[in-house]
């Protein structure tokens, strides 16, 4: 068998010695991304830990296409990611939504912009169904809870079909009741379309809960430290003996990483 | 809403009540009979004063017949006077049965009561007593007279102003909003042009009345320019910050899913823009009354300015608040008709919902 077309089916995305360095006005620079290299799985759940300022962000913005790296390459579907695409659908930390649009105009930007949007207008209220805001279209993101908002996001991403989907801590700011709604929405959209989807997150529970492999990236500068696999079926309870075990064996390394030597000049 | 935990899940906008703003009071339905006599009374008693209050004073009062029956100025100050009575007290019992507008009536009340007062001592010293000091002073039913003497010439120059204003401000507007938004988007004309706009904004657009003149072909057209170019000053500079201050994220957002150029700008950084558009029509409003005034009095064949002069030229100053008056009312309804375009489309911002 031809192992490169193996490759190009099982890996959907594939980050090669990828380096990024953020240069400001003055002379200091922050390496922010230094050796990424990293094979993303089609239709696979990944989520990537590790302490702010580790470049987690970064990632997801080079991957989104938002920003160039400035050395190495990303590849999705064996094609150079070169700018943005409604391929690779992006929820922000803060979700951004439109606040001048209503939820259900809200989700269909993608829709419009792309010039799609008398064919598919039907699929609007499937997507206010599966994030449960049914009796809210015709809301302002004003007027709708912080939960709620990050759920319009992800649906605005999602209609889009998108083959990869990038979450940059979407539910950082939210309750944990909350959370865990979106959670199992996420698993339940996941399933339905096939999606990749990519969580950037520092809840290690969430993570474990979510993913199929968890990556655990170190600051300053930023590198992936190690990729940790999940075997655990569906649906997983939060307090199995398993689940605590990968748990334990996360936080050691997320700690043992955070004790490496650091340069000198930090305090 | 199955599946979903939120804890003090938000009402859905339709069927939240209006909270009552601050400072205003919540007003009972019981109490709101008082509130609504206290709003007639003021004008009731003008009424009545007018009509009890003997003439002592030598002014001539001429009849005219409208319509057929035979109706001095008194006759029309009473009748409007009974227009305002009738108006204040349907918008009264509209506002019985909601909370929110029954506060801003009763919130109204003694303003309007005062009113009511003021108007009849106006009466009593200008006309009655004839003790303010005329020519410069006329009593208000004086003032209503211009409208029986020649009803006709002041609403041909009412018309005259508005189709100025209508032309002048809808092209002000559409070229402000045009070239604000280019000088918004594009950094290098931003740097190039805005700097000249700051400057020349600042300049009464009236100052330009010379130029005008000579560079167009009628004294319409040379108003209509110079209410473009005072509209389009302050409109173009805001809608040019609006534009700028868009959130970088924002365009990230919309790039994400599948956003082109037109798109980030048309639906994206216009409406983010738009509070700040409306800001630079408000203005521009204001200054495009003056500059229309100003113009009309400064050289053209008609409007309401020009009425003005030619009242004053004839020491006619109760034709003057006449003109003063319908410029009042005029101004106000286009202000109101500005406000109520603006409250639709930024009804994102304030949770103003279409009933
Ligand atoms: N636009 C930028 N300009 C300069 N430095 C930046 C910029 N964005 C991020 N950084 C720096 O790069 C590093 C990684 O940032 P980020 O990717 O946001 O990390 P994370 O999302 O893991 O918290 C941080 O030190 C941050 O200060
Ligand atoms: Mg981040």
């Amino acid at each position: 068998m031809n192992k490169e077309l193996s490759v190009i089916s099982d890996i959907i995305l594939s980050i090669e010695n990828v380096n990024h360095t953020y240069y400001d006005d003055t002379d200091n620079h922050v390496e922010a991304l230094q050796d990424i290299n990293l094979e993303v799985r089609r239709g696979e759940f990944l989520s990537i830990i590790g302490s702010s300022g580790c470049g987690k962000t970064t990632l997801l913005r080079l991957i989104a296409g938002l920003e160039k790296p400035e050395t190495g390459k990303l590849i999705l579907n064996g094609e150079q990611i070169f700018g943005p695409d409604p391929q690779r659908g992006y929820v922000f930390q803060q979700g951004g939504l439109f606040q001048w649009l209503t939820v259900e105009k809200n989700i269909a930007v993608g829709l419009k912009a792309r010039h799609v949007y008398k064919e598919n207008k039907e699929r609007i209220a499937h997507y206010i169904d599966l994030i449960g805001l049914k009796g809210f279209e015709k809301s302002y993101p004003h007027q709708i809870s912080g939960g709620m908002a990050q759920r319009v996001a992800i649906a605005r991403a999602l209609i889009n079909n998108p083959r990869v989907l990038l979450l940059d801590e979407p539910m950082g700011a939210l309750d944990s009741f909350t959370r865990a709604d979106i959670q199992d929405k996420l698993l339940e959209m996941r399933k339905e379309n096939d999606t990749t989807m990519i969580l950037v997150t520092h809840d290690v529970d969430e993570a474990i809960y979510l993913s199929d492999r968890i990556v655990i990236m170190t600051p300053r500068p930023g590198r992936i430290s190690e990729i940790m696999e999940v075997k655990l079926p569906h649906p997983r309870s939060r307090g199995g003996s398993e689940f605590l075990a990968i748990r334990k064996d996360i936080l050691e390394k997320l700690h043992l990483a955070s004790a490496l030597p650091q340069p000198e000049y930090t305090i | 809403m199955e599946n979903s935990v939120e804890i003090g899940l938000p009402i859905p906008a339709n069927i939240k009540a209006k909270p009552l703003k601050k400072g205003l009071k919540a007003v009972s339905t019981k109490a709101w009979g008082g509130y609504f006599s206290l709003t007639l009374l003021g004008f009731a008693i003008a009424i009545l004063a007018n009509l009890l209050v003997r003439q002592i004073a030598d002014v001539e009062i001429k009849t005219y017949t409208l319509a057929g029956i035979p109706v001095t100025f008194n006759t029309l100050y009473q009748l409007v006077l009974g227009a305002i009575i009738v108006i204040y007290a349907i918008s009264g019992i509209y506002s019985y049965s909601d909370p929110y507008r029954r506060a801003k009536f009763a919130s109204r009340a003694p303003f309007r009561f005062v009113m009511g007062l003021a108007l009849t001592a106006w009466d009593i010293l200008g006309t009655k007593l004839l003790l303010l000091p005329q020519p410069f002073f006329p009593g208000p039913a004086k003032i209503l007279e211009s409208f029986l003497m020649e009803g006709d010439f002041i609403w041909e120059n009412t018309l005259y102003s508005l189709r100025l204003f209508a032309a002048g401000f809808s092209l002000g507007v559409i070229f402000g909003i045009g070239t604000g938004i280019i000088i918004g988007w594009f950094p290098k004309v931003y740097y190039w042009v805005y700097p000249i706009l700051k400057i020349t904004g600042v300049i009464p657009a009236v100052a330009w009345m010379p130029f005008a003149l000579t560079l167009f072909p009628t004294p319409f057209s040379a108003a209509v320019f110079l209410i473009v170019i005072c509209a389009w000053f302050s409109i173009a500079a805001l809608t040019a910050q609006g534009i700028q201050s868009t959130p970088k994220s924002l365009f990230e957002i919309a790039r994400t899913l599948g956003a082109k150029t037109p798109f980030l700008v048309f639906r994206i950084a216009v409406p983010q823009a738009m509070p700040q558009i409306f800001t630079g029509i408000a203005n521009a409003n204001g200054f495009a009354f003056t500059t229309l005034v100003m113009a009309e009095m400064m050289g053209q064949p008609g409007g309401l300015g020009y009425y003005i002069n030619l009242s004053k030229v004839w020491s006619a100053y109760y034709k003057v608040f006449a003109s003063i008056l319908v410029m009042a009312v005029l101004f106000s309804l286009i202000m109101k008709g500005i406000g109520l375009i603006q409250a639709r489309v930024l009804r994102w911002q304030k949770g103003w919902v279409k009933e």
